[in-house]
This record gives C-alpha cells, sequence and structure tokens, in this order.
C-alpha cells in the first residue's frame, strides 16, 4: 500500500533535515552551556572562530575532518552492502603499523614522494586484513560484524599496547611510542593551500593526506555508483535475497566489501602518524573510528556528504578545544557532551524530525494544489 | 426502509501524492453480504482501513446503523460492532483457538476465570453459527481454512455485527473457499452483514447481494449482483473491455527442455517441503503446478533456478545437469538459457530502491554489453532499459523512477521484460500476475503464450487456479511437497480443487 506520508523532495532530505538536526542539537548544547554559568552565544562565537577564525584554526579542523573523512567513508562503504562495520577505530589502529613500518624502515632513505604511496598501500593492506577475520566470520559462519569488529577493536588495541611498549619503544624511552621519523617519513604541510586564500597556517599539522581524503571520498564515489562491483555491493546491502537471485556471490562480496572498509580506516593512520606527529603514539586513533559513524550517518554513506559532516565534526574537535581553553566552566568534558549531543541528533535521532517535515510538506502541497486549482477556476469565469 | 448497517459519505483520503479514496459514497444494507470488487490499488483496502480505524479520512462521515461516528482506532471500530478479518492472519501462533480468542479481552489480571467463561461463549458461538473448531488446538496445527475461521470466531466473540473480509480466498483452496462462503450465508441468515473485499469476480458473483466496483480510488458502479454480469464488472473496474479468456492456439511440444527427477528438497528446518518430485517440461509448451501456496512450489521452483540446494535428485538443462547442491550460480545458469522470473518480485526479482533502469540488468550484470571493464556503461544500461520499457509498455516511461514508485503490474513487467527479452529456451515464471491489475494480466497472458509460441519451454507456477487453467497445456497439481497427479488444460475445476486439497491422494497419484 502506499505510504501514508509524502516523500521529501531531496533538498529537503539531504539538506533541511540534517540542518534542522543540527540546529537542535546546538541549541540543547545552547542550554548545557547556560547550565554552568557561561553564555551560549559567547560559546558559539568561541567555536566558529576557533575553527575558522585563523589559518592555524582552519588547519587543524581541516586535520581532524581528514580523519573523520576516511573513518566516516570506511563505515559508509559497509553500509552499502547492508553492513555495520563498527571496526573503524581498530582498523585505523592497527593500520598504524603498516605507515610506522614504511616510516621507520623507507623514510630512511626514500623521499617523502615515495614513501607516501608505499605507507598508503601498507596502511590500507594492514586495515583490510584485520576487517578480513570479521568479514570471514560473517559470510561463512553468520557471525554479526557488530560483535565481532567491536570485539576486534579490543583486539587490536591489545596488541598495539604491545607492540609499542614491547617492540618498537626505542631502548631507554619511557613514552610508549616510535622513534621520529627520519624526513622521508614526514609529510609536507598544506600551508600553500591556505596562502592561497590568503590565511597563514604556522603550528597546524594540515598536511597532504587531506587531499588523499578526498581523492578516496571521489574514488568511493566511483566504486559505489559507476563499477559493476558497487552495483553488486548495493544489490546486496538492499537485498540478499536479490543478490541471491542475481547470481551474486554473498561470501565473495561480504569480504570484499569489509576489506575494503578496512582499508579506508587503515589509511586514516597516515594523517596522525606520517602527517602529524611523525612517530606512532598510543592511541593516536583517539575515538575517530567511532565519529566515523555519526559522520556517516549525517552524510547519508554519499561521500560528498562524509566530507561535509567530517569537517563539521573537525569544528567541533578545534572549535571546542578552543572553548575549553577560553572559558574556565566549560571543561573538556564539556566538549565532549556537545559533541555527543551533535552525534545524538544527527545521528541516533536521524529521523526524528522526518515526520513532521513530512507532514508540513504534505500540507503545503495540498494548499498549492489548492490555490491551483482556485486560480484555473477563477480562469474560467 | 431501515438505516443501513453502514453508509460512507463523501469519504477522501490521500497520502502524499496519492488520492486513495476519492469522495466515497457507499450504503451497505443490514444483513446482506456487500462485494466491493477492484483492481489492485484501487482503494479498498485503504477504505476499509477507514472503517477500521486504522486511518483517519480527510474528510467525509461515516455513519454506523444511521448514527454519524467517528472512529479513531479500531477499538472504537470493535466498540460499534465491526470487526475485521485481515488477509493475513493476525493469530499467535503458538497460542491455542481459545488463547487466540480471548488474546487482548482476557477480562481479568488472572486468567482462571476468564477462560472458562471464554469457552462457554466459544461454544456458544460454534453452535449458534455452525463454526466447528477444537478450542484447544494450537493454531500452527490447523490448515489455513480453519485459522480463517477462528479469526471470525474472534471477531463474533467481541460482539461483530458488521464483518469485513479482505480478500479472504487468496489462501484458500476451492472447497475450503466454498465452504467459507456458506459460513458467510449462514451468518446472514442469522442477521449479521458482511462486507467481502475481493478482486476475483467469480466469488462476488456467488456470494454477494449488492457490489461495489472502485476504480482509482472512487467508486464507480454499485450493482444489485443479479442484475449483472461478470463482463460488466470486468469492465467497469479496468475502464475498459477486457479479455478475460486466454486467446492461443493448440500447442506444439517439441523435445524435452528441462526434465526433473526424483527431486527432495528441505528447509532449513530439515522439513521436506518438495518430495520426489518428477516432471519434464518440453519446447513450445507450457507446464502449469497448481496447488496451494505453500504446498512447495517455491521450494520446486528456486531450487531448478539454483537459488535453494536439493537433497537428493537430478534436474538437466537440454539434457545436462544443472548443479542442484546450492553451490550453483544463477548467473551460470542464465547463460545457460534458463531464466527465472521469482515468485517474490518485491524482495527477489527486484531491488525496490534501485532505479528502474539498474534493475534492468539484474542477475545479467556481467553481461560485457552492459560493462566498460570494471565500469557500469551508464549510456547502454539506460538505452537498453529504455527499449524495454517501450516495448512492455512500462509506465512511467521513466528509467530513472525508483522502482517502488512503479504499480506493481508495471513491476512485474520491468522483471519480465528483462527475463523475456533475452530470448531463453526454458522460462521458469512464479505468481505471474500476483498483485497485478487486470489490465496487466492480459498483456502478461499474452506475453507468456508468445513465449510458448515461439518454442520456449515455459514452467508456470501459481496459485490462481483460473490462471493455471487458462495458461497451461499441462497441469501438474503439488500438494504437500508430492506432484499428486497430472491432468490436461481441460481438467475439471473440481478435481483439480480435490487434487489441491489433498483428497483422494492415492489415486491421483496412480
Amino acid at each position: 500500500m502506499s505510504q501514508p506520508f509524502a516523500k521529501l523532495p531531496a533538498w529537503a532530505d539531504y539538506g533541511l533535515l540534517p540542518l534542522i538536526n543540527l540546529i537542535v542539537a546546538f541549541l540543547v548544547a545552547g542550554l548545557v552551556v547556560l547550565l554552568v554559568g557561561e553564555s551560549p552565544i559567547d560559546a558559539a562565537v568561541l567555536m566558529v572562530k576557533g575553527a575558522f577564525g585563523s589559518g592555524d584554526g582552519v588547519g587543524y579542523t581541516l586535520y581532524y575532518a581528514t580523519n573523520f573523512i576516511f573513518t566516516g567513508l570506511c563505515v559508509a562503504v559497509a553500509f552499502h552492502c547492508g553492513l555495520f562495520n563498527i571496526g573503524g577505530e581498530g582498523q585505523a589502529y592497527i593500520g598504524g603499523l603498516g605507515v610506522s613500518l614504511v616510516g621507520l624502515w623507507l623514510g630512511n632513505f626514500l623521499p617523502w614522494w615515495l614513501t607516501f604511496p608505499l605507507a598508503i598501500l601498507a596502511s590500507a593492506l594492514v586495515g583490510a586484513l584485520w576487517a578480513l577475520i570479521p568479514a570471514w566470520l560473517q559470510a561463512k559462519r553468520g557471525s554479526h560484524v557488530v560483535i565481532t569488529t567491536i570485539m576486534f577493536n579490543f583486539i587490536a588495541a591489545s596488541i598495539m599496547v604491545y607492540v609499542l611498549v614491547g617492540v618498537l619503544k626505542p631502548a631507554g624511552s619511557q613514552a610508549p611510542e616510535t622513534r621520529v621519523f627520519a624526513e622521508g617519513g614526514q609529510l609536507p604541510g598544506l600551508g600553500w593551500l591556505l596562502d592561497l586564500v590568503g590565511l597563514s597556517m604556522r603550528s597546524a599539522p594540515l598536511n597532504v593526506s587531506f587531499l588523499l581524503a578526498l581523492v578516496a571520498a571521489f574514488l568511493v564515489w566511483v566504486l559505489i555508483w559507476r563499477t559493476k562491483l558497487g552495483y553488486e555491493i548495493r544489490t546486496m546491502g538492499f537485498s540478499p535475497k536479490a543478490a541471491r537471485y542475481a547470481g551474486i556471490s554473498e561470501l565473495r562480496i561480504i569480504i570484499i566489501t569489509m576489506m575494503i572498509s578496512g582499508a579506508l580506516a587503515g589509511m586514516m593512520a597516515l594523517n596522525p602518524i606520517m602527517g602529524a606527529q611523525h612517530r606512532m603514539q598510543l592511541d593516536f586513533v583517539a575515538g575517530a573510528g567511532f565519529v566515523g559513524i555519526a559522520v556517516a550517518l549525517m552524510g547519508r554513506s554519499h561521500p560528498a556528504g562524509i566530507v561535509l559532516a567530517a569537517i563539521l565534526f573537525g569544528m567541533l574537535y578545534q572549535g571546542g578545544a578552543e572553548i575549553a581553553f577560553d572559558m574556565p566552566n566549560i571543561s573538556r568534558d564539556m566538549i565532549v557532551i556537545i559533541q555527543g549531543l551533535v552525534i545524538l541528533f544527527a545521528g541516533a535521532l536521524e529521523h526524528m524530525f522526518r515526520p513532521s517535515l513530512q507532514r508540513i510538506f504534505y500540507r503545503l502541497g495540498r494548499a498549492k494544489n489548492r490555490t491551483a486549482a482556485a486560480a484555473i477556476a477563477g480562469g474560467n469565469q | 426502509m431501515a438505516e443501513p448497517a453502514i453508509e460512507l459519505v463523501g469519504i477522501d483520503k490521500r497520502f502524499g501524492a496519492v488520492h486513495a479514496n476519492r469522495d466515497i459514497h457507499m450504503r451497505v444494507e443490514k444483513g446482506t453480504i456487500h462485494g466491493i470488487i477492484g483492481e489492485n490499488g484501487a482503494g479498498k483496502s485503504t477504505l476499509m482501513s477507514i472503517l477500521y480505524g486504522f486511518y483517519q479520512a480527510d474528510s467525509g462521515e461515516i455513519r454506523i446503523n444511521g448514527q454519524a461516528t467517528r472512529i479513531a482506532d479500531p477499538n472504537a471500530a470493535i466498540a460499534l460492532g465491526i470487526g475485521m478479518v485481515h488477509q493475513h492472519f493476525m493469530l499467535v501462533e503458538k497460542f491455542t483457538v481459545l488463547e487466540n480468542v480471548m488474546l487482548g479481552v482476557e477480562g481479568a489480571p488472572l486468567l482462571k476465570n476468564g477462560i472458562s467463561k471464554a469457552r462457554a461463549e466459544l461454544k456458544r458461538l460454534e453452535k449458534e453459527y455452525q463454526l466447528d473448531v477444537d478450542p484447544d488446538a494450537p493454531i500452527e496445527e490447523l490448515p489455513v481454512g480453519l485459522q480463517q475461521r477462528v479469526e471470525i470466531l474472534k471477531a463474533l466473540y467481541r460482539g461483530a455485527e458488521i464483518l469485513v473480509l479482505d480478500e479472504p480466498t487468496g489462501v484458500l483452496t476451492p472447497p475450503e473457499a466454498d465452504h467459507l462462503f456458506r459460513i458467510l450465508e449462514q451468518l446472514k441468515s442469522q442477521g449479521k452483514t458482511i462486507v467481502l473485499i475481493t478482486h476475483k469476480l467469480r466469488e462476488i458473483m456467488a456470494v454477494t447481494d449488492n457490489v461495489s466496483v472502485m476504480r482509482q480510488g472512487a467508486v464507480v458502479a454499485t450493482r444489485k449482483t443479479e442484475e449483472t454480469t461478470v463482463e460488466e464488472l470486468a469492465e467497469l473496474m479496468v475502464g475498459r473491455r477486457v479479455l478475460l479468456r486466454v486467446q492461443k492456439g493448440e500447442a506444439k511440444p517439441g523435445g524435452v527442455k528441462l526434465s526433473v527427477e526424483n527431486l527432495t528438497v528441505r528447509d532449513s528446518r530439515g522439513v521436506v517441503m518438495v518430495d520426489d518430485a518428477s516432471f519434464t517440461v518440453r519446447a513450445g509448451e507450457i507446464v502449469g503446478i497448481a496447488g496451494v501456496a505453500g504446498n512447495g512450489q517455491s521450494q520446486l521452483i528456486e531450487t531448478i533456478a539454483g537459488i535453494r540446494a536439493a537433497v537428493s535428485g537430478r534436474v538437466l538443462l537440454d539434457g545436462q545437469i544443472i548443479d542442484i547442491t546450492g553451490a550453483a550460480d544463477p548467473g551460470e545458469l542464465r547463460d545457460r538459457g534458463l531464466a527465472h522470473v521469482p515468485e517474490d518480485r518485491h524482495h527477489m526479482g527486484l531491488v525496490l530502491a534501485f532505479e528502474e533502469y539498474e534493475n534492468s540488468i539484474l542477475g545479467y550484470h556481467d553481461d560485457p554489453l552492459y560493462l566498460n571493464g570494471p565500469f557500469l556503461d551508464l549510456e547502454a544500461i539506460k538505452a537498453d532499459a529504455r527499449k524495454k520499457i517501450e516495448k512492455y509498455d512500462i509506465r512511467p516511461s521513466d528509467p530513472r523512477l525508483k522502482t517502488a514508485n512503479f504499480s506493481g503490474g508495471n513491476q512485474q513487467k520491468i522483471v519480465l521484460a528483462r527475463e523475456m527479452e533475452r530470448d531463453p529456451g526454458v522460462l521458469i515464471i512464479g505468481q505471474p500476475t500476483r498483485g497485478v491489475d487486470v489490465g496487466a494480466i492480459e498483456f502478461i497472458h499474452k506475453r507468456i503464450i508468445e513465449m510458448r509460441d515461439a518454442g520456449k519451454a515455459v514452467l508456470l507456477v501459481s496459485v490462481e487456479l483460473d490462471e493455471i487453467r487458462s495458461l497451461s497445456d499441462r497441469i501438474l497439481v503439488m500438494f504437500a511437497g508430492r506432484i499428486v497427479g497430472e491432468r490436461d488444460s481441460d481438467a475439471d475445476e473440481g478435481e483439480l480443487g480435490l487434487l489441491m486439497a489433498g483428497v483422494e491422494h492415492k489415486e491421483a497419484a496412480e
């Protein structure tokens, strides 16, 4: 039977609805700020200024966004196949091994533009292999990827602690991190890009992996909507029965999709390790894998939406840090609350306002029909 | 004249752009059986959902026994004495008949008193209306005909004076349907009012006193049943003259294209769904498999199409064995000339979220015709889709439209176009016209006959016995997974009905 509600036009579905969600999230966040005795308006100004007001602000915002683009794409690709990959965090963390291997070893004697592609390959490969195990378990044994990928996050975290403390830490050092990479293992910054728009970046870690993230977003779009593989992935995601009917191997598609998803997460490791710190530190992913879920939800699993949502979350991270710095009553934890609210409204409660919005559009549509009919009737007189 | 049991005055309902009910006026007299007939999507179910309080009308009034009322939800409808028997039963499979009947009207937090009272009341109802059911039998052990009886009892138990039945015979064998009609007559004679929603003209003629015809959301005519004919009703439903009988010439069968030998299939729980089935389909003939839904037909064709695994047996396509171990690649079977129009159009034959052109290559997406290396050749695919849209008169003729936005008939045409245009040697078709409007049925039947006349072997499965009889050159009847008989296309309907019901199982198998 027919749906009881009108379908929303695309601009409302992809533009207006996320905007409403976002505004509500910020209103509620404003109340929280008010509650601790600070002015929400001031906080908002601080946040926007902190994120976009200076070359370094923009640099940091886009640096964080880079992480979220990769992890958002990771979640989105799996989502198109009907898989919920929550393991981006662990896949990115383990991906750091690939980056570090290249950075520590080849970085000693190759220039960055040679180590970079190799590091991309290595990080993608390690991330993909880490996703392969849950994928295999899902395809062969029916073990749900949601469960297994969560568990693999913990396994990855433990392995990395062991590797960093026991294997990669230079002798005599107290910090659980690798040595600093040689020059060939350091990615150049993107100061010149900001120079073009008249901003100057001094200390922000924005680097060429941001461009790689944009390329990855474009390639994901090509993959999903322009290739035969993407067609098969989407068929599986919408209807496993139709995929079976069409002769698409479930085993093959689940494994390939999860490996692509894991590879995208693994590539996220390039940004903080080779791009910013030039070494691998404990917990360098810092929750970006989970933020990627919200980014993918908010971006409707479309690469363009993901890039925009990632920049929004980059702004929250960077602007939030500025608020915490300038407003004594607002601690770092308060910022996490605000970010949580955005995730809650933009991600989890994504559809809360949909029915009301549909009703409004339906009424508008009817009113329009009526005026049109009246106009015709009037014209006939 | 007495007040009518139901009077609908100017009921109007829109779902977004869809005008589901347009200014509906209808009178249902007390103590009559009133039929509502119309194609799928004509607005019958919406209208009844408004009557039962699932939806609210945008405008208009409902009068029950002459009283204007507002039916806010199904509880209000029940309080007004309206009972509904849904197309899909609303029964708890694990509960007994008695438990199902008293569900929601237990009477007290503790069941003890309620049960004995309910048992007595159920006894009385069964006696009064001759609706015998064992009150302690679990629902899952009852045949569908009896389950439906429980639904009727549920409504009566809640004091229904007006009984609405939505497509009640869809799941019944012909004898079961006849029995249902006798029950309805009995209810009528006791003064109940019955509204019967159906798309089957025969049932309307057999059992109703009055009939309202709906088309595109509006009631286009109301007739006394005895003063109308099947032809007139069909024309009113569709809005133009329709051919009810399929025109076809003599079959000229050639060699065997598809041969099934001792095929046995179990479902995931290990229950035998297809039991030692053997038959052949020759080039240039249509073999129809008749049977009530759920007797193994679905499993049979899915196994032949390589989607489901068999336990034992052989299937030969053009004399070559098909892999029926479940590891078969349906894509490879397509290459060998086996096309399959699946029963479940919504989940298997189509991806409803896809645009039309994307569905036009489902299963054939490996064909280099549609590809540029690893990339989809969108221009070629769309051009191909446009050609099929034109040839099969698929409306709206927009390959970029989301498949879910096509009507059932047009969705089916998308599948048929895809499968038939590949010029397969063997065509397996499941439920070709389920949920399809009358106009499209005519077209689809014609195409199937054309395939036969072009020398294809066609295996047809349908729960509509009329469809099987009018299309098939040979009819196989399936019951409980077994092929219990083979008949010619001019076989007696009553005899087929008995076979479908599993009666004379032994004699028929010989």
